[in-house]
């Protein structure tokens, strides 16, 4: 039974928490380190940036990935850019503003102590990728460039043009490689994890299987650090990449770790609209094209004609008529809950009525449209190439899509999860973002978890295990963990049912979509609760997995994240239900202002819902961690 | 439209593969290449044939996963393109596609159109990088880069590792990809110090796997990122000159 939760944010001012905790942890001295052994998997910001970062300390680290190389991991798609408190701009940004924006953003469901902390690194993230080589965009002075994000009223997004996330990731698998050169990282690719093991409570390895030869191995450690992202993709129509999965993080949730707020997701304005049912994925068009692009719809009801037909005195620019001081730039939650308001009442444009326009022609003559190449240049051509229509001349089409997962596995403020030695990083955590995360925000994130917070609260945990080894592979509970995970693979391999692992996918993410998207309300999330069990049966008894567990089957892979993705749904619709209020990304149809806007109830749901697992198709326990806000004053959100 | 594929199918690396013949057929214009391949793999196995294994993630032209040679070119027809990026207009009903991996000796099939492409991470971590610990960095803009530089820099580190120029090589030569993540760090001023020792630690770990270039030029052709020709010619460059550079740094010891 897991006793009350203690997030451990330190006393004092909150300008001096973070310095103060790391003068108040245990440390490991130099020649101690090489002494402990710490498995990270995932390779994206926060696994590549800690194990690299770990590596240098002088901890022997083994990382895990299923990619083929580290540099696949979905880090790299991120645009637009990453958030950092530096004042570059002089227009009165700072960390304080950083941090209140951030937690104001959040739609108040963040914790302070944390989002400050975040506010803080983040200064020196960009210190830290510069010294890499990360190519910033860059000024004529040779000074670095800025450009502006939703919910900010200051410039502070660097960026690297659209590419961001690629060259921040570049920047940490760089790290990384040299520290496998040195060999202070072990690299293991295409491995994926499919058990957390434990041993009296603590965390002590996990179970990989090598997706080239089936393999089933354990692996042991004094720590285990999971950085394997969200879990968008549970709508199986996402912004995610295609293999983006809960797998690790669930099965660690099975083994004891809570799940928070997993209602929380990102629905995301600018995404290209759906066109057709054999879809795979939806394309993100980064948020950056906000500061030049004018968001509108026709004023009439299914106007029919083409955009250039459509006077000026006819279009709605609805973002900046409702959003008079940010305009196009109001948050992620509210943009998107806008465009959909637009298409629901009839007002949608494109082949299926199901978009709006980002229009760039202003910008495009009050710059020309060399500038404008300039900064979304990638873009726009990657724009082009999915829908055939060319942004320069036609406004582009978009609409809201699922983009990053707010909630994950809980931790404290040294990321440690409530099972000890087990830490949780990046997306997959749920710590700094509330109910909305901010754009530009998830790379901040990532990169402050894997670069400095881990490795500068690792030590508290690892310093008594001083001269203890890592409980051996061979140990019974290991074996067990081994076992469950050969009978799940044979009960894949052995349904032989009539449908594919995609067919249930997308099944599941129908329900998602359509009952716990972008509005829910208690009949539809009761609907769904109610639906996935049977789906879930369903899949367990009609799945179609064919070939051989011995060699590369990329369905055997599929199929097991998405058994996984059927058992999480359900917790995600719980944790929806629960939760009767509307916040951030989470917006409930029985609570909203009279201007459709999410109204909270601070007094009932200001807490993190973390979740136990209490077997499969058993309600979870619910446990609650109250928020407090010392600093940031609590306020019905206003963008206008 | 309806297509007629030919797919490479081999089950392990130490198999002999052969072409199978796979009608497609009902397929939209508006589909990417590899949302044709998602659609073919549910008949197959609604068949009970295996689906074919193909490297694929993003589905965005950035991961660089996705590794088709499509009728003799990598990443098929359309110029600066990834294969997850290519949509079926571009090719015409009734028209025939060969469908094979990338073709190299470093990059061995692991299974139908899946190679294994580690060899680039060999070259990046023997001088991929720019020592730079955590926490040692000062503030970052008293760097100063020219633009210039900042955007030459960004257009070779615009690669994105997929093997297409490798693939598209006569020679297997990995000279592009290489030229690319050189010229990245070397025209940085961070990248200074260790600019001529990482040309030669990365050409000499490249010349272990790859084959020579010989200026065919076919790798420009095909990268999906047009990272351009003139980067190997920067990386000879320095080549040539580190031969010197290091000596002298070495104070004349080699």
């Amino acid at each position: 039974m897991i006793g009350s939760l203690d997030a451990k944010i330190p006393a004092g001012p909150i300008e001096q928490k973070w310095d103060q905790h790391k003068f108040d942890v245990k440390l490991v001295n130099p020649a101690n380190k090489r002494r402990y052994h710490i498995i990270v998997v995932g390779s994206g910001l926060a696994g590549a940036s800690a194990a690299a970062t770990l590596g240098e300390l002088g901890y022997r680290v083994t990382l895990f990935t299923f990619h083929d190389s580290p540099r696949r991991a979905h880090s790299i798609a991120a645009q637009g850019g990453i958030n950092a408190a530096k004042n570059y701009r002089n227009d009165g940004d700072s960390v304080y503003r950083l941090f209140y924006d951030t937690v104001k953003g959040g739609d108040y469901r963040a914790r302070e102590g944390n989002v400050y902390r975040l506010a803080q690194l983040s200064v020196d993230i960009i210190d830290q990728c510069v010294a890499q080589g990360v190519p910033f965009a860059r000024e004529y002075g040779g000074l670095l460039d800025n450009r502006s994000f939703g919910g900010a009223q200051v410039s502070r997004t660097f960026y690297a043009r659209g590419q961001t996330g690629q060259q921040l990731l570049l920047g940490a698998y760089s790290a990384l490689m040299h520290q496998v050169q040195l060999g202070n990282v072990e690299l293991n690719p295409r491995s994926e994890m499919l058990d957390l093991v434990t041993h009296d409570g603590r965390a002590a390895g996990i179970v990989v299987r090598n997706l080239i030869t089936g393999a089933i191995t354990s692996h042991s450690a004094h720590a285990v650090v999971l950085a394997t992202g969200g879990y968008g993709n549970v709508f199986y129509l996402s912004t995610n990449a295609k293999a983006s999965n809960v797998t690790a993080a669930w099965r660690a949730h099975k083994k004891g770790a809570l799940f928070a707020n997993p209602c929380y997701t990102q629905i995301h304005p600018t995404c290209i609209p759906r066109s057709d049912d054999f879809q795979s994925k939806l394309t993100l068009m980064s948020e950056s094209l906000r500061n030049d692009g004018r968001v509108w719809v026709p004023a009439k009801m299914a106007d029919g004609r083409s955009p250039d037909q459509i006077p000026e005195s006819e279009r709605d620019y609805f973002l900046e008529r409702r959003y008079p001081t940010f305009g196009n730039l109001v948050p992620r939650d509210v943009a998107s809950r806008a465009a959909k308001h637009e298409v629901d009442a009839g007002r949608g444009v494109g082949p299926k009525q199901n978009g709006v326009y980002l229009d760039l022609a202003d910008s495009i003559e009050r710059f020309g449209k060399d500038v404008i190449e300039e900064r979304y240049g990638n873009l726009i051509e990657m724009y082009e190439r999915i829908t055939d229509e060319d942004p320069y001349k036609v406004p582009m089409r978009i609409y809201p899509a699922v983009h990053y997962a707010m909630g994950g596995l809980w931790v404290d403020y040294n990321l440690m999860s409530n099972v000890p030695g087990l830490y949780v990083l990046g997306e997959a955590n749920f710590s700094d973002h509330g109910a909305n995360r901010l754009g530009a925000s998830a790379l901040m994130q990532g990169l402050a978890d894997g670069y400095y917070v881990l490795p500068a609260t690792i030590s508290d945990y690892l310093a008594p295990l001083l001269g203890t080894q890592p409980v051996p592979v061979d140990d019974p509970v290991f074996r067990d963990a081994e076992a469950g995970v050969h009978d799940q693979v044979r009960r894949l391999m052995s349904t032989n049912g009539s449908q594919s692992v995609d067919h249930f996918h997308r099944q599941l993410g129908d329900i998602l979509w359509d009952n716990c998207g972008m509005a829910r309300s208690r009949e539809s999330l009761e609907k769904a609760i109610s639906d996935i069990p049977a789906l879930r049966e369903e899949f367990w008894a009609d799945v179609r997995v064919l070939g051989d567990h011995e060699t590369l089957n990329q369905s055997l892979e599929k199929a097991g994240r998405v058994a996984d993705f059927l058992e999480f749904g359900e917790l995600l619709c719980i944790d929806a239900l629960n939760r009767e209020e509307s916040c951030g990304g989470h917006f409930r149809l029985e609570h909203q202002t009279d201007e459709g806007e999410a109204l909270r109830d601070d007094d009932n749901f200001s807490y993190v819902a973390a979740w136990e697992f209490d077997g499969v198709g058993n309600a979870p326990t619910l446990h609650k961690e109250p928020l407090e806000f010392e600093y940031v004053h609590l306020a019905q959100r206003s963008y206008k | 439209m309806d297509l007629k594929l030919r797919v490479w199918r081999q089950v392990g690396p130490s198999d002999t593969g052969a072409f199978e013949a796979i009608d497609a057929t009902g397929i939209s214009p508006e589909m990417s290449f590899l949302e044709m391949f998602d659609v073919i793999n549910d008949r197959l196995v609604a068949e009970g044939r295996e689906a074919i294994a193909f490297d694929h993630d993003c589905r965005e032209g950035i991961c660089g996963s996705c590794s088709m040679m499509i009728n003799g070119r990598a990443h098929g027809p359309e110029v600066g393109t990834a294969t997850c990026q290519l949509h079926m207009r571009k090719f015409r009903d009734g028209d025939e596609i060969t469908v094979e991996p990338w073709r190299a000796r470093a990059f061995p099939i692991i299974r139908d159109l899946v190679v294994d492409r580690s060899a680039f991470d060999r070259i990046v971590e023997t001088g991929g990088f720019i020592t730079a610990p955590t926490g040692s960095a000062r503030d970052a803009n008293e760097i100063l880069v020219p633009k210039e530089a900042a955007d030459l820099a960004m257009d070779a580190a615009a690669c994105i590792g997929c093997g297409a120029c490798v693939a598209a090589c006569p020679n297997g030569a990995a000279q592009l990809f290489t030229a690319a993540k050189v010229s990245h760090l070397g025209v940085l001023p961070q990248g200074q110090p260790e600019r001529y020792a990482r040309v030669v630690n990365m050409v000499e770990t490249m010349e272990q796997y790859f084959g020579s270039c010989t200026n065919h030029g076919e790798c420009e052709k095909a990268c999906p990122k047009e990272i351009s020709i003139d980067f190997i010619a920067l990386l000879n460059r320095d080549y040539v000159k580190a031969q010197f550079k290091n000596r002298s740094l070495a104070g004349q010891k080699r």
